[in-house]
């Protein structure tokens, strides 16, 4: 599993960070930055961050892909 | 090696074959664009189309055999583009002569005075995708010439496909693949969010086979002269030529085919060599990298050649500064105008790209920059986060100066600057742009 972060919809409300702090921080202008995949045990609290985010920007992906 | 063709036979009498560069421009001095009969005597009659899956099939695997990569800055291989287009249905060219890099001209000087070519080339595509549709986004300064090129092989009824011109806006980030599909679909000249490849789902949904207009040039002559033609100049892993722009402290600045691999130096001397003892280069674009010329003036231009200098060729640009320039004032201006390029849709491109900008125009007027926060910023916003790689191309050309230029940033820090030429900038940015 792998998060994804459409940033032209984020707003940087910043919710994934305090619910994920493990795997999002958030730069100087307070945008969220990703580390690589998800362990398996984050997988829960990494699908909360995606339900949570105002914005709908953040995306579980199963995979990676790229345009 | 898959068997050669039939394709690859030659279809025009030897004697019309150009056996030497230039390849895509007129041969001697022209200002004006080639019109069709010259065209057609110069390179014979476009090859007849593409009508089964099997031709198709073997003009694909003679573009894999030539070698031809995308000349827009990625270097894609074509031929993987024509055949993830080719197997699908309703598919549709665009020829990309955007050309949004303010000190480039390669695109604008090619659809200025070969329309032709790169018309042959967007039909030829066509044909191999199986196409019946092809639109070519020229940028405004010679979308006129274009349109021109189009109606005179309407009215001499030279092609199935159905050609037509849009003027490209005339912005930096425009040029990019989604952003030129934005364009055309809705007059937003913006990058569209990551998502299905062109290649599945392009312009209106449909396959879409986008090339930069050199590439398709490129193209029309691999068609019917063959690859071993195509790859009789070049390196043996990047056959073929390339158009490149000089720019800056050249004596004659302009644009210039060159065998692929040519060292940078010799490139250089075909525009008369630099005005003045050559300082730094900027190779590859506004997101390229800066490097020292004598570092730079054996190496070949090719990917693998500038490789070795931890530079790429991008969109075949360099722009000379004489040594007396201030390298760090030429990195501010463009730093500030690809900042105010940004398309203004993500967070870390808009904020981040300014304040960097910021930073780097304290450090080029010595008013005593934040040089962790600069390196920590250069960070955030170079690593692959935005929907398109504006934030990540600038900031590689901005890293790239503090790396060449660390000397005179220690000078800048100790609050003089050992630059003597004008101040007023040597490399093209728009006046908007200017503080």
């Amino acid at each position: 599993m792998k998060l994804s972060i459409n940033m032209t919809a984020c707003e940087g409300r910043g919710l994934c960070a305090e619910v994920l702090p493990e795997l999002i921080t958030l730069d100087d202008w307070g945008f969220p930055m990703l580390a690589g995949g998800v362990p398996p045990g984050l997988e829960g609290p990494a699908r909360e961050a995606v339900r949570l985010c105002p914005r709908l920007a953040l995306k579980l992906l199963a995979h990676t892909r790229s345009r | 090696m898959t068997a050669r063709p039939a394709s690859a036979q030659a279809t025009v009498a030897d004697d019309r074959v150009p056996a030497r560069l230039p390849r895509l421009l007129p041969d001697g001095f022209s200002d004006k664009p080639t019109c069709l009969a010259d065209h057609l005597a110069r390179y014979g009659q476009p090859v007849a189309p593409a009508q089964s899956s099997r031709r198709r099939e073997e003009f694909i695997a003679e573009v894999e055999i030539a070698g031809l990569a995308g000349r827009g800055g990625a270097g894609f291989p074509t031929a993987r583009k024509l055949a993830a287009v080719a197997s699908r249905r309703h598919a549709i060219v665009i020829g990309n002569g955007t050309e949004g890099e303010p000190a480039s001209t390669k695109d604008k000087v090619l659809l200025g005075r070969s329309p032709h070519l790169v018309l042959d080339g967007a039909v030829a595509a066509a044909e191999i995708v199986g196409a019946t549709e092809a639109i070519i986004v020229a940028h405004p300064a010679v979308s006129d010439i274009v349109a021109a090129a189009v109606s005179e092989r309407r009215r001499a009824r030279l092609d199935r496909a159905r050609l037509s011109v849009v003027p490209a806006a005339d912005e930096f980030v425009a040029g990019e693949a989604s952003a030129v599909v934005h364009w055309i679909e809705r007059g937003i000249p913006t990058p569209k969010p990551p998502g299905r490849r062109l290649s599945e789902s392009g312009l209106h949904g449909r396959p879409t086979l986008l090339q930069n207009v050199e590439t398709l040039a490129h193209l029309a002559l691999i068609t019917p002269y063959g690859a071993d033609w195509f790859s009789a100049v070049g390196t043996v892993a990047e056959p073929g030529s390339m158009l490149v722009t000089l720019a800056g402290a050249v004596r004659y600045p302009g644009v210039y085919e060159v065998a692929i691999g040519t060292p940078v130096g010799e490139v250089l001397s075909l525009g008369g060599g630099t005005s003045g003892p050559p300082g730094a280069l900027l190779v590859g674009g506004y997101f390229g990298t800066w490097v020292d010329s004598v570092r730079a003036a054996g190496v070949p231009l090719s990917a693998a050649g500038l490789q070795q200098v931890g530079v790429g060729v991008g969109a075949g640009l360099i722009a000379a500064l004489p040594a007396n320039a201030c390298g760090l004032a030429e990195t501010a201006r463009i730093a500030r105008y690809l900042a105010s390029s940004s398309a203004g849709q993500c967070g870390p491109c808009v904020f981040g790209l300014d304040a960097i900008a910021g930073q780097v125009e304290r450090l080029a007027d010595g008013r005593g920059p934040d040089m962790a926060r600069l390196h920590r910023w250069l960070g955030q916003v170079g690593s692959g986060r935005g929907a398109c790689k504006h934030p990540d191309g600038t900031v590689r050309m901005i890293a790239s100066a503090l790396a060449l230029f660390s000397r005179e940033i220690d000078h800048h820090v100790r609050g003089w600057c050992s630059g003597s030429a004008s101040r007023a900038g040597l490399l093209p940015v728009p006046a908007w742009s200017l503080r």
